[in-house]
């Protein structure tokens, strides 16, 4: 992509990445400039709930991801080894853990500050709970339950709906308390509205890899665009951020190109990401022109494909919606039923199961739905291990061949039925 | 027959993984229904109340090989996920008309995504139980979901449940529960009269018979432990912790009891006795079972525990049980317990109580190394201490 042809690429990467390190500098700083601290989970948060009493926000996964990514998490996760934490539980909690062991200097070099709340939001992980408990053991600091239910009938109910309603209202009087600001209902229609244009753009920007070629990667190029609109949804900067990223997107649309020079094939990816070997495994498809069109990771925050938006009318309600819908939250038929409609509506020839060991929320039931998208549906399907945080997890060679040897019956498949 | 060998009679039943109990009852109740229920904690009153057989459904306890489970879930998943689906696909399960699971772990409650998906000639349930303890419309959620459970059962059994068919069940149920107290008494105040071997396998078999039949048993037998003529030994008085769902082979618990321990508390089968009270037998009995659920549950890791942290009610159940040290002996894989772990282990440093740890799994098959680690820390408990 020549510089005098393009105007807008990298925009979404660097943009994105300034609006990182701007957050963990305020971060660092919010002690100082007297804000509070609560920590939350991705999936399902409640942001523009906590953006009302000018909380500032840190999410543990996030920081997790992001030492993975700069390979720290491997150290890190040791550290809590040495504590007592068993090597069979999930990387991401042995991170933060190791982390806040050495002092919580986050992935950036910046210090992440102590929490005053722990507002832990049960969508759709167990682990989140046992994670908050043992914050709140070494902390020493209130651990406040959102219970989520599962979509466990494979729809919203509005029993449950109300419930967690019902419950953040309740939690008003400790955030007032902690925080010394009052509940106002304006500012949040106000952090509502803020969602749902910065959702509407990213929507576009999901939907865009529906073009031949995908202007975007859905997977590998998704972790790094979704960022906002789990860290900083609520804020004007979210969809400001958005909008600059659609016109990166727009401009490849308009000349044809995507983030795989030639794109061969079209996958839908399920899982998270391994991501102390980010750039290997996604070097491993490129090889073979693979362009992820559609994932579920880029939903582990929140749903948005069957029309859900902020609601600055209901925003209760429509909170308590997000909460209900996000991807882990998801039975497995719907999840399956999901993956399925997305190598339909996005044209895939194959579904990429990444599964790792960390996160039992994600993969249990992935073996089950490769053996259903083959035998049901006929979608040639791969399944591959490692893992999101623990870099001992990643064995490449073996990877290698499983990724070269499914690509190269995909190609074959293809010269035969042509 | 005497009461040891009653106890190896019932072993073999509860080591019998094609359910013979089952197939007994259903030969004589062709048109009545059978709900396998999974650890931790199900509501047995409901399908009890509905006319139908509530049976536990516990793995294989390594008595299978895993043939089938292994192509849909992965192996760094605990044994007693993948046994149980084993046991489905080798449809030793097929006398279940229903199998409930509950929000007790990610593994769990997936496998209920795929039960739904392998067996559709089964009802599946999973049960949201409340997080929240602490919010005033946790009670009034989860009763919404108690009665959802209710519609479901009338729906399966074609029977109406009223309100006097659920309280004669929580009576039933309340019953059980507290004879199932007893022998956990007789274990504390005299561990010689009764090993966790034997308890184990008195409510290990009442998870495969009808409540009445196993309370009866226990009316019975609990007179003969009281009886027994067996002599004092200077063991170590221990607790064990983080066996509450998969459950460790039997062998395991001989091991630590040959080992100089008793046994004094555990935390196995703990839905024979998981109210600290009897449900309330007056008012809403749905109400009453979300309430009891809520406010007057025994601590376990499953269970989130409101203002009332666990490694507080953890240290309140040693100084009562009088326990020496504690055995941390958690399921490999097992999220909930091994993360516990280090919280419960933090708070006996702090108070200076002993502790050892090790994993298990359904299939274990040797126990030395682990018998020389017990044997140890009994030392260490006992000259150290």
């Amino acid at each position: 992509m020549s510089e005098q042809k393009f105007k807008y690429q990298g925009i979404g990467r660097d943009y994105q990445k300034k609006l990182l390190t701007d957050w963990y500098e305020r971060l660092q700083n919010a002690k100082s400039v007297g804000r509070k601290v609560a920590y939350l989970f991705v999936p399902g948060n409640v942001a523009e709930f906590l953006r009302v009493f000018d909380f500032e926000l840190v999410f543990p996964e996030v920081n997790a991801l992001q030492c993975g990514v700069r390979k720290t998490s491997g150290d890190l996760i040791l550290k809590a080894e040495d504590v007592g934490y068993s090597s069979d539980v999930c990387g991401y909690v042995k991170n933060d853990i190791g982390m806040m062991l050495q002092g919580n200097i986050g992935p950036s070099g910046t210090e992440i500050p102590k929490p005053d709340l722990l507002l832990c939001t049960y969508c759709g992980c167990t682990t989140f709970i046992k994670w908050f408990e043992a914050l709140a053991h070494f902390y020493d600091v209130p651990l406040v339950m959102l219970d989520v239910p599962y979509l466990r009938d494979g729809e919203i109910s509005d029993t449950d709906r109300q419930y967690i309603v019902e419950q953040l209202k309740e939690i008003i009087p400790l955030c007032e308390k902690i925080t010394g600001n009052k509940f106002n209902y304006d500012k949040l229609v106000e952090a509502t509205k803020h969602s749902a244009e910065a959702e509407n753009l990213w929507v576009q920007i999901l939907h865009s890899a529906k073009h031949k070629p995908s202007p975007f990667d859905s997977y590998f190029e998704a972790v790094f665009f979704m960022a906002p609109i789990y860290v900083l949804r609520g804020l004007p900067e979210c969809a400001d951020y958005y909008r600059e990223a659609l016109k990166e997107i727009t401009e490849r649309i308009e000349h044809g190109v995507g983030p795989i020079p030639d794109e061969k094939v079209r996958v839908v990816i399920e899982g998270p990401p391994p991501w102390p070997h980010f750039r290997a495994f996604w070097e491993l498809l490129k090889h073979w022109g693979v362009c992820a069109v559609a994932s579920s990771y880029s939903k582990v925050g929140g749903f948005w494909d069957h029309g859900f938006r902020h609601d600055y009318t209901q925003p209760f309600e429509s909170i308590a919606d997000y909460c209900l819908t996000c991807y882990t939250n998801q039975n497995l038929p719907m999840r399956t039923e999901l993956l399925r409609s997305y190598a339909e509506e996005y044209n895939a020839d194959a579904i990429v199961i990444h599964s790792v060991k960390s996160c039992r929320s994600f993969s249990v039931g992935q073996a089950d739905m490769r053996e259903q998208f083959i035998r049901k549906w006929n979608i040639p399907t791969l399944l591959v291990e490692s893992d999101l945080a623990d870099p001992r997890y990643f064995q490449a060679a073996q990877l290698k061949n499983r990724i070269d040897a499914f690509f190269e019956s995909l190609e074959h498949k293809r010269l035969v039925s042509a | 027959m005497t009461f040891e060998e009653k106890i190896e009679h019932f072993r073999t039943i509860i080591d019998d993984v094609s359910f013979p109990t089952v197939s007994n009852w259903k030969e004589k109740h062709p048109q009545q229904k059978v709900v396998g229920m999974f650890p931790v904690y199900t509501p047995y009153e409901l399908p009890h109340a509905a006319g139908m057989l509530q049976i536990g459904v516990y793995g294989a306890g390594g008595k299978i090989e895993i043939d089938h489970a292994d192509s849909r879930i992965q192996s760094f998943v605990c044994s007693i996920a993948r046994s149980t689906l084993e046991l489905g696909l080798t449809e030793r399960l097929k006398n279940f008309d229903a199998l409930y699971f509950t929000s007790i772990c990610d593994v769990a409650r997936n496998l209920s995504g795929i039960w739904q998906t392998n067996f559709p000639q089964q009802h599946v349930e999973y049960i949201h139980f409340p997080q929240n303890m602490n919010n005033t419309s946790a009670p009034k959620h989860y009763r919404a979901e108690l009665q959802k459970l209710v519609s479901n059962l009338e729906q399966l059994s074609g029977k109406k449940i009223t309100d006097k068919d659920l309280l004669q069940s929580i009576k039933t149920f309340n019953r059980n529960r507290e004879l199932c107290l007893q022998l956990y008494q007789i274990k504390n105040s005299t561990p010689h009269l009764l090993s966790t071997y034997e308890a184990y396998i008195l409510l290990r078999l009442g998870t495969l018979l009808p409540v009445e039949e196993h309370s009866q048993l226990l009316e019975e037998i609990i007179p003969q432990v009281q009886q027994r003529n067996r002599t004092p030994r200077d063991f170590v008085r221990v607790m064990v912790e983080g066996s509450f769902c998969e459950q460790p082979p039997l062998e395991l618990m001989k091991v630590i009891e040959e080992s100089g321990c008793y046994i004094v508390d555990d935390d196995l089968l703990l839905h024979t006795r998981w109210f600290n009270a009897s449900v309330p037998l007056n008012g809403d009995p749905l109400l009453s079972l979300a309430e009891s659920y809520i406010n007057r549950s025994r601590y376990s890791s499953v269970r989130h525990y409101g203002n009332n942290p666990r490694k507080k009610l953890f240290l309140e159940k040693i100084k009562s049980g009088k326990v020496d040290g504690v055995i941390f002996c958690a399921p490999k894989f097992c999220e909930p317990a091994l993360l516990d772990y280090v919280v419960l282990k933090d708070e006996l440093e702090k108070h200076n109580i002993a502790y050892m740890t090790f994993e298990y799994e359904e299939k274990m098959g040797v126990f030395e190394s682990i018998r020389m680690q017990v044997e140890t820390f009994v030392e260490s408990v006992m000259f150290f201490s």
